[in-house]
């Protein structure tokens, strides 16, 4: 599972150029995380804990696309709260016209609304296949038009981080105008059902996160066989010389687009599992900081290494929970202080800190043969 | 007619404050290439500079003047500090300065909390500046407020100085040396740290000017920056990096564009089409109004 | 894989005994209020940074000041009071977080806090959920009643009402709509439009400005070539620093064109300035001013503690006698059991800062009299007009006949 190597001594440069594969490694480690999940978990957090841990492997999800796009495609994916957001509002709409019942419409829309049946764009999303599908299909399909323009047209680097912030802003802005049909700054809450479960339930809460974990385990494994084929090898070749990539007769536009898409398909399909998890998606979750979070963690831990991302923006977010737990006052601090010394002092993330660790201790040994 | 005046006064004033939150990041981002999400965070402190000082001297007239020198040395040390003690460890890594920089802009903002309150806090103008000069007079008068004509002004002088600064000092030549070519500037004898660090001061000392700007039309507080940022960011992209002139029409042209987008649809139908707009001018036109010609592939 | 695959049966296996929707009631899934010791928690519940904080840190000020002296009187049923205080963050789904922790983690008697109206709509199903109590000190857009929420702030018809019905009696009829773009001012709004059409009043224009918005110019031009004669305002926060400011210098003035405000209490006074602002008026249920042994006991304790220069605020005195409404139901149910509090509360009166309040245990509101204030030069706002005695909340506006149409 593990994809680590030193650090390149290029300054700039992140580690995943070359990897060293081994088979039995990453499979031990795929099976410690199963059992985490699956069985530790489950058994050590209360429901409370539990549910929460089932929010942070939802931004552990937007990670692993992350870690694709930006890690080893060098996309800086700023936007993801959009993607994140297309997922959330498909799968809230579906949920909250089943909560209203056939012929009623969403108890905020009668109290918001003038409207006493839904809105044409709500009613495909009554039906759940279709809803389903839209939560990764929607995030996808947006990704798909604004990347092929903006790779066409060879659009980077902090160009790019700020086209994406500026279309987070407008879609969090356009969410919260249209306050009758999405719910404004409320966004869609209080929702009861999942697909014919009750929410309420404490044993539905922990099907939802068995849900989420194996998801994630699945796109774990689904990004590793991408980062291990030769498309992965193409993407990491794009992120490191574009133009060589083009010389030798491969688009890097196609290239990009691809791992954008992916990373967007993923976004989307972690805002759709976050709904039932926590009962809520809004504006909130869609704008410019939101966005910036779900990327930090992946940075904290490593952007180019799935564990790392994954395992950061798990961190990330739960010592976000702890923090403010602990200091309600003072957290920012703590927070503030963890980007900048995990992301201006280790490039490759604290996945790096063990490379390094043993690049240490390797030249230590050899030192001290020689002396 | 003197509604459509008005907001076009209105389009101008807004330019200008555009024009001023984002000159200093035209120096930063524009020239450095490294995006300071803590910008914000030094128009923040270039307003609380000015609440200070007037906590110390009464006049609200005299404040404000001794308030633009001020701030700018304040932000400008704010942003030399941040850029010796980090962004110089980042230059070839620009997305992570951008991370660095928001975690650093976290910070700015809990300081600010605890050492002023988490409320707002006021300031007083002097009373010319809360006024307006009758254009049009009769029915329907054509008003231009005093304080937007302020930093119309304050705005065209700061795009001057800096333009003037770059152009015609030595040390002017040393910073457009730096950013065109690196190595070479080095080669040549220029310490090219220190050349970035007297940028970063007089960038962020911009920003402080501008929050002294802001104290007069808008609220002082810990969040004042982040509200600006992304807006002063647009500027620079749309305009075209490493362009003066790209952000000051750009400034201009998406203030008039959101003063009539206001007056004809809704404030926030206004910012959802401004930022279409802006996603679609760069689908055009990628590197910005106005581009830095080079020869380089990449 | 094998491992996923086997945890994906496990998965199964765990889900198939999950409650369907339909299933009717399940068992009693609420979180029990830990009251075993000498102590009783109760969880503090304001955003502490963000954009929000600038007004709630305040609130959560005076609840703190609110169990300081309670505890210092001897607690409630012998109990001392121990505030656990969580960060919402001006974030929805944060307030939402944290309100689960204090409930199932802490498991706290009573929760106090909130103040936008988003964060109350995250919170308000995990409050009903866990069968455990919220107070809420703010006023609202009403149209709301949730059986686990108490509402101490003002609801439509004990502010914005008697807000109209006073510009009504100025003859000021035809007024111009502002406010943030969120829950509260675009309901507030729809209320006013109806109430203005069955009094004779024109609403010549409404518009919005995104939450924390500061460029103001263009809407100070509309308000002005509008000639209203009055503007009703719900901006929020930092957006109302940048329109008085505008609105000042467009030459528009309290004497000429006189601004309504629902959410400028004294702390916002202070943090704009009586320089902008002096003339303009206000509706709310206390001032600072606000006549009453009370009150000079509230605003000395408020000053003592937390600086001379602190102002105290309709929110501020709302989220205090939150916290004093609880004790006297609890004493009254001899229980910390939010159903017997419930039970417990209609009828309970509080001798508040603002006067005498009570409350109406059919809507968990409280009675509050409605009062119309000028802010003054020196940043204080003064009454100008009362409604003379508590009104009775009414959420729903059941009882004007021109709010039918609007729930």
């Amino acid at each position: 599972m593990t994809t680590t190597t030193p650090l390149a001594p290029k300054a700039g440069r992140l580690p995943g150029g070359r990897r060293r594969f081994t088979a039995a490694r990453p499979a031990a480690g795929f099976v410690a995380a199963a059992l985490v999940l699956f069985a530790v978990a489950p058994l050590a957090l209360s429901d409370f804990r539990l549910g929460l841990l089932a929010k942070y492997l939802c931004t552990a999800i937007v990670a692993v696309g992350i870690c694709l796009a930006w890690g080893r495609g060098g996309l800086l994916t700023l936007g993801q709260g959009v993607f994140f957001g297309l997922g959330g509002y498909a799968m809230a709409m579906h949920l909250k016209i089943a909560d209203a019942g056939p012929g009623h419409v969403p108890d905020f829309m009668q109290l918001y609304g003038t409207a006493t049946e839904l809105p044409w764009w709500w009613r495909p999303f009554a039906n759940p296949v279709f809803a389903i599908a839209a939560t990764v299909l929607l995030p996808m399909a947006v990704a798909a038009i604004l990347g092929s323009f903006i790779f066409r047209r060879r659009v980077k680097g902090a160009y790019f981080a700020i086209l994406s912030q500026a279309l987070a802003a407008a879609f969090a802005i356009w969410l919260v105008g249209q306050q009758a049909t999405t719910g404004g700054t409320n966004g869609l809450t209080d929702i009861q059902g999942f697909f014919g479960y009750d929410l309420n339930d404490p044993v539905n809460q922990r099907m939802v996160y068995f849900v989420i974990a194996a998801v994630l385990l699945l796109l774990i494994a689904l990004a590793r066989q991408l980062m291990h084929s030769r498309y992965g090898e193409l993407l990491v070749a794009v992120r490191d010389s574009e133009e060589r990539v083009r010389f030798l007769g491969y688009d890097p536009a196609n290239v990009k687009l691809v791992a954008y898409v992916v990373a967007a398909g993923m976004a989307g399909l972690a805002g759709a599992l976050f709904v039932p998890a926590v009962g809520i998606i809004s504006p909130a979750l869609v704008g410019i900081v939101p966005s910036i979070e779900l990327v930090i963690g992946a940075a904290v831990g490593g952007r180019a290494s799935l564990t790392g991302a994954v395992l950061g923006a798990i961190g990330v977010a739960w010592a976000r929970t702890a923090l403010s737990e602990e200091f309600p006052a003072a957290w920012t601090y703590f927070q503030g202080l963890l980007f900048i010394v995990a992301l201006a002092f280790l490039p490759g993330g604290l996945a790096s800190l063990a490379a390094i660790v043993k690049r240490r201790r390797r030249n230590q040994g050899l030192s001290g043969d020689t002396a | 007619m003197t509604v459509i005046l008005g907001q076009l006064f209105t389009g101008v004033s807004i330019g200008a404050v555009l024009l001023l939150i984002a000159l200093g990041l035209s120096l930063t981002f524009g020239q450095m290439n490294v995006i300071n999400m803590a910008h914000g965070e030094f128009i923040m402190a270039g307003a609380y500079t000015t609440y200070v000082l007037q906590k110390s001297i009464s006049g609200a007239g005299i404040s404000l003047i001794v308030a633009l020198p001020v701030a700018f040395l304040v932000s400008g040390a704010l942003g030399a500090l941040l850029e010796w003690l980090l962004i110089r460890r980042l230059y070839l890594r620009p997305l992570d300065t951008l991370l660095v920089t928001w975690g650093v802009s976290l910070m700015l903002q809990q300081l600010a909390r605890d050492i002023f309150g988490a409320p707002n806090v006021q300031t007083r103008a002097p009373d010319v500046l809360t006024g307006h000069i009758t254009v049009i007079g009769g029915d329907d008068p054509l008003t231009f407020a005093n304080s937007r004509l302020f930093i119309l002004g304050l705005a065209v002088t700061a795009v001057v100085a800096l333009s003037l600064t770059l152009r015609l000092t030595p040390l002017g030549r040393r910073i457009r040396a730096v950013v065109q070519n690196r190595d070479l500037a080095e080669v040549s004898g220029i310490s090219t740290g220190r050349v970035d660090r007297t940028a970063f001061f007089i960038g962020s000392g911009l920003a402080g000017v501008a929050g002294v700007a802001l104290t007069l039309v808008g609220p002082i507080g810990p969040t004042m920056g982040t509200n600006v940022i992304i807006d002063a960011f647009l500027v620079i992209v749309v305009g075209g990096i490493g362009q003066l002139k790209g952000s000051v029409i750009v400034a201009f042209v998406l203030g008039a564009l959101q003063s009539v987008l206001e007056y004809s649809t809704t404030v926030s139908v206004a910012k959802v089409l401004v930022l279409v707009a802006i996603v679609a001018f760069l689908q055009w036109r990628p590197q910005g109004l106005y581009t830095l010609r080079t020869r380089s592939l990449v | 894989m094998a491992a996923g695959a086997g945890a994906l049966a496990a998965m199964v296996a765990l889900s198939a005994c999950g409650a369907k929707t339909d299933a009717g009631g399940t068992s009693d899934k609420a979180a029990k209020a830990d009251v075993s010791g000498d102590t009783v928690k109760v969880g503090l519940l304001n955003s502490l940074s963000g954009t929000m904080a600038i007004s709630e840190v305040t609130v959560r000020d005076s609840l703190k000041l609110a169990i300081d002296e309670i505890n210092a009187s001897g607690g409630v049923l012998g109990k001392q009071i121990k505030p656990i205080s969580e960060d919402g963050a001006s974030d929805w789904p944060t307030f939402a977080e944290k309100a689960s922790k204090l409930i199932r983690e802490d498991r706290v008697a009573a929760t106090f806090g909130c103040w936008t109206s988003a964060s109350r709509k995250a919170v308000k199903p995990v409050f009903e959920k866990n069968k455990s109590l919220l107070f809420y000190p703010v006023q609202y857009e009403g149209l709301e009643q949730s059986p686990y929420i108490f509402y101490t702030g003002a609801t439509t018809n004990q502010q914005i009402v008697p807000g109209l019905d006073y510009l009504k009696s100025q003859g000021r009829k035809r007024i111009y709509l502002v406010g943030s773009d969120y829950v509260f001012p675009r309901t507030a709004n729809k209320e006013i439009r109806a109430y203005a059409k069955a009094n004779g009043m024109t609403v010549l224009g409404e518009d919005y400005a995104p939450l924390g918005s500061t460029e103001f110019s263009t809407i100070a031009n509309k308000v002005k070539a509008s000639k209203a004669d009055a503007v009703f305002n719900t901006l929020n926060g930092d957006s109302n620093v940048a329109f008085f400011k505008e609105y000042k210098s467009a030459g528009l003035t309290a004497k000429g064109m006189p601004v309504v405000s629902v959410s400028i209490a004294e702390e916002e006074v202070k943090s704009i300035g009586a320089q902008y602002l002096a003339g303009q008026l206000t509706a709310w249920n206390y001032y600072q001013t606000t006549p009453g042994a009370a009150n000079t006991r509230f605003v000395k304790a408020y000053k003592a503690k937390y600086g001379q220069d602190k102002p105290t605020s309709d929110p501020m005195e709302a989220a205090y006698t939150s916290v004093y409404l609880w004790k006297a139901m609890v004493e009254k149910a001899k229980s910390f059991d939010p159903e017997k509090v419930k039970a417990a509360s209609d009828g309970i009166t509080f001798d508040a800062p603002e006067g005498k309040v009570t409350v109406d245990g059919a809507t968990q509101h409280i009675y509050k009299t409605a009062r119309i204030g000028r802010i003054g030069s020196d940043g204080l706002i003064k009454q100008v007009w009362d409604s003379g005695k508590p009104i009775k909340p009414d959420p729903y506006l059941k009882g004007y006949d021109w709010a039918s149409g609007l729930s």
